[in-house]
């Protein structure tokens, strides 16, 4: 780019005969005008940037500050997980679910085993069908605290992050409660659970259920009729109801597009159908839109906990079936049967009949499709994730092509990407 | 078994092959030639209106024998039907499909993720390139089952290619087309550029 000065007279030429500063009008310097309109940049976002939410790209052409060219790059965190699914057994591919969408590990652990056990016919037992909608809508609280707490931080407002972070926090703690870890809960099994919720867990989630939607009103009551925020966000990046089909966008991104389109609705999987929440759908499509449906989200999925624990059964968590659940450690140890059964599942692995399996559900993000082929054996053929925020970044240069460059940072905020899911 | 089948073979005859009735969902096999047409007349048919791709993937088998398939997950959103559309491919032959970007602009990622992926090529595709790997990436295609877990070349050799990756190589030449970025590159780009040498790491000795 060749480099352009512009010479501007900002002095005054002298004083008049009274003393004072002779007033000249602002005026272009003379000669020929510079032609600002003409050259195009090039910028480059990412794949280390804060607001770009995780190792993303994007090159960006701009002619001024408006968006002309939006090109992604994707990729810096592939890890392989599809390939490495297929030189695992069943129950090794769950911890590799965590690693995926690492911000709702326990949605992933449910969806992965939900498409196993669609492949092998297992039916699991009512108390694992309850806890497992427990793990779902705990991860999409803490997905969605995350995508407001740092979106908010993209659009200028640092307090609700910290509130965001902070209700975050009390689900970690109850994550870790429950499965050990923070991150990688590896929480499902197939056929059923890593373990049962541990004493004490039950009455902190009732004391987070009560608790929690005082926050969600107090982030309410800073964003929603905040002028600053609906003016960076109301209006942009707007994807109409036939757009968002079309680009197969799934989740908080087609429901703010005015798609009524909620697999817990429309296809319910463990027993959704009899919970009493609500789908928020939006009509514009744009950015506040999806603010406002993954806000109302957060109020559902605490109606939804309120009721799965109230509810709870007592029971096993896991199918009464030796051929895919491992026996006790004791029992493993002092009888015959036993003993050959954790065996044979350690070493061989559970064997799956041949034929192939989808289960789509609903995750934070949208769709997580787990697609199962297997050949009979006790790995599988192939293992695909269907990975809802790959599928809805593919519509951010439609969205963002013509925008300002500010809008660009405020779109890339609405998809709700997590570089994990998108590079596997 | 879903009703759009009979339909599909009374207008496609032949060109629908078997389909089958796996745990509930039903997969019906597509010749490689009518694909689009298959494709735009389950969109587009009252009655059927798969208005929704829900994913483009391609499966290939352990067993050397049995063709490659491009799997489509195809809903109908307003009536909660899924149909699962196959379409397979000889591995010996030529791995082509007819790209179906032109009736869903979010088959646009997935079918370069396949293409990616698979090495199956989707004519008529706006802009196949490479998505997970980067483009100059020489190794094959990964989720192949002749291409080995730990990659192609050995760790040493992928080290090095890393570590001497030209610059440039992280714009495309669509990109360096942008703003004349081009002429601002440095000569001894500028030249690796014009020699074609875009990315390419010099053989080891």
């Amino acid at each position: 780019m060749s480099k352009r000065t512009v010479e501007l007279e900002l002095a005054t030429p002298g004083l008049d005969a009274q003393g004072a500063p002779v007033r000249v009008p602002l005026a272009p310097a003379p000669g020929d005008a510079p032609d600002l309109g003409a050259e195009h940049m090039l910028v480059n976002l990412g794949p280390q940037h804060p607001a770009t939410h995780g190792v993303l790209r994007l090159v960006v052409e701009l002619d001024g500050e408006t968006v002309v060219r939006v090109i992604p790059h994707i990729g810096y965190l592939h890890s392989g997980f599809e390939k490495l699914g297929e030189y695992r057994h069943y129950n090794q591919i769950i911890p590799l679910t965590d690693r995926t969408d690492y911000l709702s590990p326990m949605a992933n652990n449910v969806g992965v085993a939900m498409a196993a056990e669609k492949l092998m016919g297992i039916e699991i037992t009512p108390r694992c069908t309850v806890l497992r909608v427990i793990a779902c809508e705990m991860s999409r609280i803490i997905s969605h605290m995350v995508w407001l707490g740092t979106t908010s931080i993209d659009l200028g407002a640092f307090t609700p992050f910290l509130w965001a972070f902070q209700e975050r926090e009390r689900i970690y703690n109850l994550q870790e409660m429950w499965t050990g870890a923070r991150l990688t809960t590896s929480v499902t099994r197939v056929g059923g659970m890593m373990a049962d919720i541990p004493d004490g867990f039950v009455a902190g989630l009732k004391e987070f259920t009560r608790t929690y939607p005082k926050t969600l009103d107090e982030i309410d009551h800073v964003l929603t009729r905040n002028a600053v925020w609906a003016g960076r966000t109301q209006g942009v990046g707007v994807l109409t109801r036939d757009e968002a089909i079309n680009l197969s966008l799934s989740g908080p991104m087609l429901r703010a597009s005015g798609v009524a389109y909620d697999l817990r609705k429309d296809k319910p999987y463990l027993g959704y159908e009899t919970y009493d929440f609500d789908v928020p759908v939006g009509e514009h499509g744009d950015v506040y839109d999806r603010y406002l449906v993954r806000l109302e989200e957060c109020y559902q999925s605490n109606r939804i906990l309120a009721q799965a624990v109230e509810r709870l059964p007592a029971g096993p968590i896991n199918v009464d079936d030796p051929r895919v659940i491992l026996p006790p450690k004791s029992r493993a140890m002092s009888d015959m049967e036993a003993m050959i059964y954790h065996f044979k599942q350690v070493m061989e692995g559970v064997k799956a009949p041949v034929g192939e399996a989808y289960v789509g559900i609903e995750n934070p993000k949208g769709e997580l499709g787990n697609y199962f082929v297997s050949d009979g054996t006790a790995k599988p053929v192939r293992w695909r994730i269907r990975p809802p925020s790959f599928i809805n970044l593919a519509s951010i240069a439609r969205m963002a092509e013509g925008r300002l460059l500010s809008d660009l940072i405020a779109i890339n905020a609405s998809v709700d990407i997590v570089m994990g899911e998108i590079d596997r | 078994m879903n009703p759009s089948v009979d339909a599909l073979r009374t207008t496609f005859g032949s060109a629908i092959g078997r389909a089958l009735d796996v745990r509930g969902d039903t997969i019906v096999y597509v010749q490689r030639e009518r694909l689009r047409d298959v494709m735009r007349w389950l969109r587009d048919t009252p009655g059927h209106e798969y208005h929704y791709l829900v994913d483009v993937t391609a499966v290939e088998y352990r067993d050397r024998e049995r063709p490659l398939e491009v799997v489509y997950f195809l809903r109908a959103l307003h009536r909660q039907v899924d149909l699962r559309v196959k379409v397979e491919l000889d591995a010996t032959g030529d791995l082509t499909v007819d790209s179906v970007v032109s009736l869903w602009a979010g088959a646009d990622w997935l079918e370069r993720e396949v293409y990616d992926m698979f090495g199956i090529t989707f004519s008529g595709h706006p802009d196949l390139r490479r998505i997970l790997m980067w483009e100059t990436y020489s190794e094959g295609y990964p989720l192949r089952k002749d291409f080995p877990l730990r990659g192609r070349f050995s760790r040493a050799e992928q080290v090095r290619q890393a570590l001497n990756i030209s610059p440039e190589a992280n714009y495309s030449m669509e990109e360096l087309s942008i703003a004349d970025a081009y002429d601002d590159l440095p000569v001894d780009m500028r030249e690796r550029l014009r020699k074609g040498e875009r990315g390419r790491v010099q053989e080891s000795e």
